[in-house]
């Protein structure tokens, strides 16, 4: 523990009187912390700022697709904002905030008081927002580099991308992968190495085996990745061939090791939020979750599979057809396992008393959205339907589907659930029922109409389109929803800074809550725990409310 | 199974052609008679007509991968309304009758005074169960993806005498697309051209396949005509195949699929099915080299005493260059620069005096030519029949 640091419990509760007293205080305060929680916090303020900034990237882009032949931006400029929109989206709003909920929880959730190397934690915070920061950077060479978050070779290559933004991009991935392997790595030791006595693995909180596993995923996909940038940058500095076509190099090569990162990367991305929303759903159906164990096998088995089936998204190189064979049949085998965690999520609400408090509305929301996520990444795993679909905007309303409806769903719902916890006061319903509403319509509104253009024959990534391809409409109803969703952040972000002062106190379980982190105080002091608890089954809390009917007497 | 576009009815014959290529044929689609299937009628009535559309396939390929999307369609429709139906059920059975009060959610938290209800920590038979179900529908799946993949991927034959099959290499460049023609029924072709694809008609009787080789010479492309076949990448480094044929003449519209760079948004395809007659006398046309017209002997010499000749191939004259589309044919066109114009005399002026303000970032510069001196050029030019 740092020692420069303030007490905890002042830290995050009231941080403005604590500033008051003593500003430069405070300010070292938290950026020397190794406090699991502080961390956790900056980590998902960090993505909140970002994804605001990604947010306006995006609205950019929807105000020059409005209209045909429109020419508010121009090729160079709608190039860059794809290229970091999907690069922020992805690495410094999905991953951290993921991160960030993870660092903040796993340690309570066990009944540890911290995670297991709280310095290397503090370490993966600061390198991860550095590398953004150089990312960003890239703007000030004269532009962001215009490649496209997956970059395909040899457009990377100094020939076709001469400015340093695309070094700067590359170097800044590869920092913040750093930053992504070293939480991994404290993730995997924390869980295995530091839980509460009697918490064996089979007792985990949901969301903490999700975790575990999501660490796995990152320790397994980041390093392809960042080989790939390196040899990106030794082709670029250095005048190493290893996508250069023309020397020997293979275009085709990147799209391999790219997607052998990028296809575990969304379970990286999805794999936490099925955690959350396993805590969420059982808490406000009042009921325990339905068949743990199979959900907890389906969780390793997704890993696995999936690490099985990237060349789906190369369904149009020309593989051979014994190749889009395997990768599509390997593909829909992962619909497998998650239907059995889809299922199980429904028998849970099955004969339960469901409160639909803002978090279970959220939860709502990823479950009515992220089913069809799913079911249209069916029709993309079945090659042949795949060369008509892919690089369409068919897929780009699917994965944000996925990644609004599933990721940004399920995180908010999360963010909801347990914003009492770390800041000791209750957010505004009334505020997330508009902040609800106004997303779910804004989010189909926005990205349903973008599988119909798709299917109409509308690449990704055009910065126009004529008035006589019939996509207009569809592209105007899509900028229309993202002018109904953008108010939607404004008000969630206006409900997170409020209530941190107007809002109800919480007291230690307001949802009257099953897990260890329920039994602290809210805020939870920096030490966490005053001792050790110790558990018996997965639902610590409950047995403490039902002594006569325990869980460990079922599970 | 039909989602008619009106599209295929209105798209080709030589009317149609003549006029001012993408705008106005794709526009001409939409107030053209209709095609009287009820599916076609009820989706005209959304605006969902496109000349690019998947659901108005033209080609055995095509057809095959709609009939498979069909059935996916029919799968995942039939999950979603199964699946979201028990959500929405659950939702509205077991929603708390006395919620709290949205002031204050956590009022009707179930303290030890309210009954929690019955606690079911799960049942192996009924996980059996919901995981066989899944399987089976993945097997299915898996079983209708193998037909479809084995009817679209068919394995490319070597050119042979009278296989009445037209071999085409395709070569991907930023942001056009150049076509070297290698044989047709046998016969050694060895032209390029450049932007607009032709290709022969088959017949239920004699099939005209044509095969093209996709290659790229600086970046990756995606090969995309949705009414004629699914994407094929063109990568540098890689070679790919891909088989057109068709029963239906006219026009098809695609564009590149694969991002490229700044232009990629107008690197688009047009394909031109012509009868067999049609297309003998044009492919006889593309074989000649350009016409010599006197008349123009000024504009040839100005044309070839700039840099033009550097990129651009005249073939029969000293412009031998490989970087830019041949225009060799360039009236024979009627599009310029891949499909983002009409090609007209205006457009072809505007054109050559400034490719930048059309097509910003394309690789062709600004030359700064006299007014004289472009007036002369483009007067060639039009000659290039
Ligand atoms: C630096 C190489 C270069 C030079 C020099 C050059 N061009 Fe081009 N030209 C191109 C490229 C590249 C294209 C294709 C642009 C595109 O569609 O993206 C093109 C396209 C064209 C086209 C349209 C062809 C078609 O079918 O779409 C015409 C006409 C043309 N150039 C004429 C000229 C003339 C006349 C000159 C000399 C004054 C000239 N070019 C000099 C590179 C060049
Ligand atoms: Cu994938
Ligand atoms: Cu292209």
């Amino acid at each position: 523990m740092s020692l420069a640091q303030p007490s905890h419990t002042q830290g995050h509760a009231a941080p403005h009187t604590a500033a008051g007293e003593n500003w430069a205080g405070w300010l070292h305060g938290w950026t020397t912390t190794v406090d699991h929680k502080r961390i956790g916090i900056m980590y998902v303020l960090m993505s909140l700022v970002f994804l605001v900034i990604g947010g306006c990237e995006a609205m950019l882009m929807r105000w020059q697709l409005a209209m045909p032949n429109n020419d508010v931006l121009g090729p160079e400029a709608f190039n860059q904002l794809f290229t970091m929109h999907g690069t922020t989206m992805v690495f410094f709003v999905g991953m951290p905030i993921l991160i960030g909920a993870g660092n903040y929880l796993v340690p309570l959730m066990i009944g540890a008081r911290d995670m297991a190397f709280p310095r290397m934690n503090a370490f993966g915070f600061w390198i991860t927002l550095f590398g953004g920061l150089v990312v960003y950077f890239s703007f000030a060479t004269g532009g962001a580099p215009a490649i496209g978050w997956f970059a395909y070779a040899p457009l990377t290559e100094h020939t076709f991308a001469r400015s340093a933004a695309t070094d700067f991009w590359a170097v800044g991935l590869i920092i913040s992968g750093i930053g992504t392997i070293t939480a991994a790595v404290n993730f995997i030791a924390t869980i295995l190495g530091m839980r509460a006595r009697g918490m064996t693995l089979g007792r985990l909180p949901f969301f903490v085996w999700t975790m575990l596993w999501t660490a796995v995923q990152m320790l397994i996909a980041i390093p392809p990745l960042t080989a790939a940038l390196v040899m990106i940058l030794l082709d670029r500095q250095l005048n190493a061939h290893f996508f250069d076509v023309s020397n020997g190099g293979s275009a085709y090569l990147w799209q391999h090791l790219f997607w052998f990162f990028g296809h575990p990367e969304v379970y990286i991305l999805i794999l936490p939020v099925f955690g959350i929303i396993s805590e969420v759903i059982p808490v406000f159906s009042r009921k325990v979750l339905f068949g743990y164990e199979f959900m907890a096998a389906a969780t390793m088995a997704i890993v696995f599979i999936s690490l099985g089936v990237w060349a789906h998204h190369m369904f149009c190189v020309g593989m051979n057809r014994t190749l889009d064979l395997y990768f599509a049949a390997a593909s829909l085998l992962v619909s497998i396992p998650t239907g059995i965690k889809f299922f199980n999520w429904l028998a849970t609400m099955y004969g339960g008393r469901i409160r639909f408090a803002s978090p279970m509305l959220f939860a709502y929301g990823f479950l009515s959205m992220f089913l069809i996520g799913g079911l249209t990444g069916i029709m993309l795993a079945a090659a042949p339907f795949d060369f008509q679909l892919s690089d369409s905007y068919f897929v780009v309303g699917h994965f944000h589907w996925v990644l609004i409806g599933g990721t940004l769903f399920g995180t908010i719902a999360g963010i909801y659930y347990w914003y009492p916890k770390v800041a000791g006061r209750m957010m505004s319903e009334r505020l997330a029922k508009w902040h609800f509403w106004l997303l779910y319509i804004g989010f189909m509104l926005t990205f349903g109409p973008m599988h119909i253009s798709g299917m109409l024959g509308m690449p990704r990534r055009i910065y126009t389109y004529g008035p006589e391809t019939g996509w207009t409409l569809w592209n105007q109803l899509a900028t229309l929803g993202a002018v109904v969703q953008a108010p939607s952040y404004l008000i969630f972000i206006y409900n997170l800074v409020v209530s941190l002062k107007k809002g109800k106190p919480a007291g230690d379980n307001p949802w009257d809550a099953w897990t260890l982190e329920w039994s602290t105080t809210s805020p939870p002091s920096s030490y966490n725990f005053e001792e050790t608890p110790t558990v018996h089954s997965r639902r610590p809390l409950w047995d403490l409310q039902h002594p006569d009917d325990p869980d460990w007497l079922y599970e | 199974m039909c989602f008619a576009t009106g599209a295929r009815r209105n798209c080709h014959g030589t009317a149609c052609r003549r006029s001012p290529p993408a705008a106005a044929c794709r526009a001409s689609n939409r107030s053209g008679e209709l095609r009287p299937d009820a599916g076609g009628a009820l989706l005209v009535a959304l605006p969902i007509a496109s000349a690019q559309s998947i659901f108005d396939p033209a080609s055995p390929a095509t057809e095959s991968i709609l009939n498979l999307a069909v059935l996916v369609f029919a799968v995942i429709g039939l999950i979603f309304v199964v699946v979201e139906g028990v959500l929405f059920y659950c939702v509205w059975r077991f929603r708390d009758p006395h919620p709290a009060p949205p002031d204050n959610p956590s009022a009707a938290a179930a303290g030890p005074e309210l009954v929690e209800p019955p606690q079911a920590y799960g049942s192996r038979a009924i996980e059996v169960a919901w995981t066989a179900a899944p399987t089976l529908i993945v097997l299915f799946l898996t079983l209708s993806i193998t037909r479809t993949l084995w009817e679209v991927e068919a394995a490319v034959p070597a050119t042979a005498p009278d296989d009445n099959a037209l071999y085409v290499t395709v070569t991907g460049r930023q942001w056009w697309w150049e076509y070297t023609y290698e044989t047709y029924n046998g016969r050694k072709l060895g032209f390029i051209t450049a932007n607009e694809l032709h290709i022969p008609l088959s017949d239920a009787d004699q099939p005209r396949p044509t095969y093209l080789t996709l290659e790229s010479a600086d970046v990756c492309h995606s090969f995309w005509v949705p009414r004629l076949g699914g994407k094929m990448d063109l990568i540098p480094g890689r070679t790919n195949e891909l088989l057109l044929e068709t029963t239906e003449a006219g026009l098809f519209l695609g564009q590149c699929a694969e991002y490229c760079g700044a232009q990629h948004a107008h690197m688009l395809i047009r394909v031109i099915v012509d009868t067999p007659q049609e297309f003998e006398s044009w492919l006889e046309n593309q074989q000649r080299p350009a016409v010599d017209d006197p008349d123009v002997r000024t504009g040839r010499d100005a044309f070839l005493s700039e840099s033009c000749v550097s990129c651009h191939r005249v073939r029969g004259t000293p412009a031998k260059g490989s970087y830019a589309p041949d225009l060799t044919h360039l009236m024979s066109r009627e599009t310029l620069a891949s499909g983002m114009i009409a090609n007209d005399p205006d457009n072809l002026r505007r054109w050559v005096r400034d490719p930048q303000s059309i097509k910003p970032d394309c690789l062709m510069p600004a030359f700064g030519l006299t007014d004289q001196q472009q007036e002369q050029i483009v007067r060639y030019l039009e000659t290039l029949r």
